[in-house]
């Protein structure tokens, strides 16, 4: 393959994943108004197109056309660069993970990964701790106690908690010896759901923890203190409107469907099947290429219809509770499922 | 391709550490240092080495950054004030960074054991091994008793940090007799 032909391919990836991404952020946003709806007994939308199917077009557009006040005392070029960098983080750590079989496309092409990398964990991890920055220069930037009281809640809760989670991804990367997210798959994929790390891996603690640190490190509910609406108005995007605040609500549902996608890759089995060889793959090669992307698909799925659920059901933490919550027990909690998981790889 | 890229990456390096110095508020100078910290993850992702560039990006740009901007919004600090320095700054400054930088490059060039790395070379040439596997070798066999020695040292930090801001709390009947006049 020549240099020109990788760089168009790559480029047709690339559009075409983000594309697929940002389509899936609109519709995780109306998924959440329509299950939040049932939850507490109200249809959610229902008149754009039809089920509301058309809703999140509606709001796009209605994102674009409304008018973009900067106030006269923020710091500019801080204020215009935080919305940038929340969303481009978020899109940048999709383009490791892979969604489908290798092996299926012309010659040595990988079509349904746009960078297979030998650290794609930690490449994800490390753009996600970037991704912070966002929030905080946002909140700083803004000139507004409240911006300022949600950036400073957001830093301190994505530090404590991305500790613990780096720390439950420990126990998987032990089992599998590597840090590329095909191998981590591979792995777990001989015997279908009996060989996932959550039930075969016996590593359904590193799992709780990952659930838990996910929702804080996503500032979701029960962990959204950042934009706690009581007492922050709106947390770090108080004073941003139009398609600056829609960026900062994109790349909060974008990071949910990228720790998805990593929940889904390293305790669920990635795009494998849950019946592993039980039921045998035709050998059409059109179904061999859509039925693990309807997998992967499908496990992300229920992933973001947990997602949501526990946003209808739980109320807030308290400051306090939060901290305790992370420091004093997820985090011992993870090394203690490391050292277990270690001593079970050491004397099997 | 490499070359291009090196060029690019050590000059948004150099930039951002020139801006690092001649910024005047705090949090500009520390989003300069993240664009360093970044640059040079980049310059090691050149030189082969993945995992060092992610764990720079992870350790350095996303968790002591954090920290970092995190304290300066805490504490809302004002620009600096700018002052022209010393005299003898200016005089010596110069030709002391001049010298010390010719040392440190001589040095660096003649030591024993210190290699030149090309642009696109891995760092090992065996098929199929990553560089987890060499770095850990590496670091649990000939350098054991320095990266114990490390860690024990981060301990003690750790615990003196503990101890300071546990002062008053360790002394509750100093501390009542001091609130109660």
């Amino acid at each position: 393959m020549t240099i020109l032909q990788f760089f168009l391919w790559s480029v047709l990836k690339v559009a075409v994943v983000t594309v697929v991404m940002l389509l899936g952020i609109a519709y995780t946003v109306l998924l959440e108004r329509k299950l939040v709806g049932r939850i507490q007994n109200r249809w959610g939308p229902s008149r754009v197109g039809p089920f509301g199917l058309l809703q999140p077009l509606v709001d796009g557009a209605k994102s674009f056309l409304k008018e973009d006040i900067i106030p006269t005392g923020v710091y500019r070029p801080l204020y215009l660069l935080a919305p940038i960098l929340a969303l481009g983080c978020t899109l940048i750590s999709i383009g490791v993970v892979p969604f489908g079989a290798p092996n299926i496309g012309p010659g040595p092409l990988d079509l349904f990964e746009i960078a297979n990398v030998n650290v794609g964990l930690l490449v994800i991890l490390g753009v996600t701790s970037i991704g912070v920055y966002g929030i905080a220069l946002a909140g700083w930037s803004s000139n507004n106690k409240y911006s300022l009281l949600g950036a400073l809640r957001s830093s301190a809760q994505l530090v404590s908690y991305e500790l613990a989670l780096g720390l439950s991804l420990v126990g998987v990367v032990l089992r599998a010896g590597s840090l590329n997210l095909r191998v981590i798959v591979e792995q777990q994929a001989t015997n279908g759901i009996l060989s996932w790390n959550l039930f075969g891996g016996m590593q359904f603690v590193a799992f709780f923890i990952y659930l838990m640190a996910a929702y804080a490190e996503t500032n979701r509910s029960p962990f959204d203190l950042p934009e706690a609406e009581s007492e922050l108005t709106g947390g770090y995007h108080t004073e941003y409107s139009s398609m600056k605040f829609a960026m900062f609500f994109m790349a909060e549902y974008g990071n949910m469907i990228t720790v998805g996608c990593v929940a889904t890759l390293l305790f669920l089995g990635g795009w494998t099947s849950p019946f592993g060889d039980l039921i045998p793959v035709p050998q059409n090669i059109l179904i061999q290429a859509l039925l693990p992307l309807f997998w992967f698909v499908l496990k992300v799925f229920s992933f973001l219809f947990l997602y949501v659920w526990v946003r209808g059901t739980l109320p807030r933490f308290r400051y306090d509770q939060l901290m305790n919550y992370g420091w004093r027990w997820l985090m011992p909690l993870a090394i203690l499922n490391i050292v277990a998981t270690s001593l079970w790889l050491a004397y099997r | 391709m490499h070359l291009i890229l090196f060029l690019v990456f050590a000059g948004f390096c150099l930039g951002g550490a020139i801006n690092l110095l001649i910024q005047s508020h705090p949090i500009n100078s520390a989003l300069s240092l993240i664009v360093v910290m970044v640059s040079l993850a980049v310059l090691y992702l050149l030189l082969g080495a993945e995992f060092l560039a992610a764990a720079q990006v992870i350790v350095y740009a996303g968790a002591i950054m954090v920290l970092f901007t995190f304290v300066v919004m805490l504490l809302n600090a004002g620009r600096e004030a700018r002052t022209l320095g010393s005299r003898a700054a200016r005089v010596v400054g110069f030709p002391a960074v001049v010298t010390i930088l010719a040392v440190i490059a001589t040095v660096i060039l003649h030591a024993q054991g210190l290699g030149v790395a090309r642009l696109s070379d891995g760092l090992t040439n065996v098929p199929g091994q990553t560089n987890i596997e060499l770095l850990s070798t590496v670091l649990f066999t000939k350098l054991l008793l320095p990266f114990e020695v490390t860690s024990v040292l981060i301990l003690i930090a750790i615990l003196g940090a503990v101890a300071l801001a546990r002062h008053d709390d360790t002394d509750p009947q100093g501390s009542a007799e001091r609130t109660g006049k």
